[in-house]
């Protein structure tokens, strides 16, 4: 796979472990991520936040978001490492260069119709008052 | 980001709740059922990507009970409300958002 993807991996961290462990934890997962040749775009770590519904009787948990380019095979690696570690209460991989593309597609299509849209009323004067001088 | 998210809950989804009792008592004939043509929030503001992290959006989208806001009440366009149940339910696989309120 040649083309480089884009990844966000969010993971829920045991609430029992402290800003060390989490710390820790976030490391680990960037050096398996850089061991397997991807690179880390992003790193946010949201603290300690509520759950919305209980994981492993727990009630809240430490939240860190990471961006990660690569090829895919280091999310696998990633992932496979997450399963086993029992700190790790949730995690989430989600592929977001295609969305974003499409988002990106949409605003450059908005733009283009936007410049070839008519000028009317004022903004065509304007115009045309500018035609004029540039042409003098 | 601030944690206490539980207040907020319901005072966004107030707007739609209200609307939501509104059009569901209406059984009758006549009455005002057919309000004003409601469009798409979304379309408005150009949004083109529906972040599933952006929780305080997504809350106001799910009322009380935890499901999604359907179409007909919120008013939104097939593609947006697409885009948005994605995000909800992204964000409900991570515990951003509950799958059921009880």
């Amino acid at each position: 796979m040649a083309d480089k993807r884009t990844y966000e991996v969010i993971f829920i961290v045991d609430p029992e472990a402290d800003d060390a462990e989490v710390m820790k934890l976030s490391e680990a997962v960037q050096k398996i991520i850089t061991d397997q040749g991807g690179s880390i775009t992003k790193i946010d770590m949201w603290g300690r936040r509520q759950l919305a519904y209980e994981i492993n009787h727990k009630r809240e948990g430490s939240y860190v978001l990471l961006e990660v380019e690569g090829s895919g095979a280091e999310i696998a690696e990633l992932e496979r490492r997450m399963r086993v570690n029992d700190r790790v209460l949730r995690y989430m991989t989600i592929r977001v260069d295609e969305d974003r593309r499409r988002a990106q597609k949409f605003k450059d299509k908005r733009a283009r119709k936007a410049a070839k849209r008519p000028l009317t009323g004022k903004a065509k004067e304007a115009a045309a008052a500018a035609e004029a001088e540039a042409a003098e | 980001m601030s944690t206490n998210y539980e207040d907020r809950d319901r005072d966004s989804s107030f707007g739609f709740e209200r609307e939501y009792d509104r059009a569901g008592g209406m059984g009758g004939r006549g009455g005002r059922r057919m309000q004003r043509r409601k469009i798409c929030r979304f379309c408005i503001e150009k949004v083109d990507l529906i972040d599933f992290k952006d929780v305080r959006l997504l809350q106001s989208y799910v009322p009380e009970r935890g499901k999604i806001l359907p179409r007909r009440i919120s008013g939104m366009c097939a593609s947006h409300q697409r885009l948005l149940a994605a995000a909800i339910k992204r964000a409900r696989n991570i515990a951003l958002l509950p799958y059921a309120a009880d």
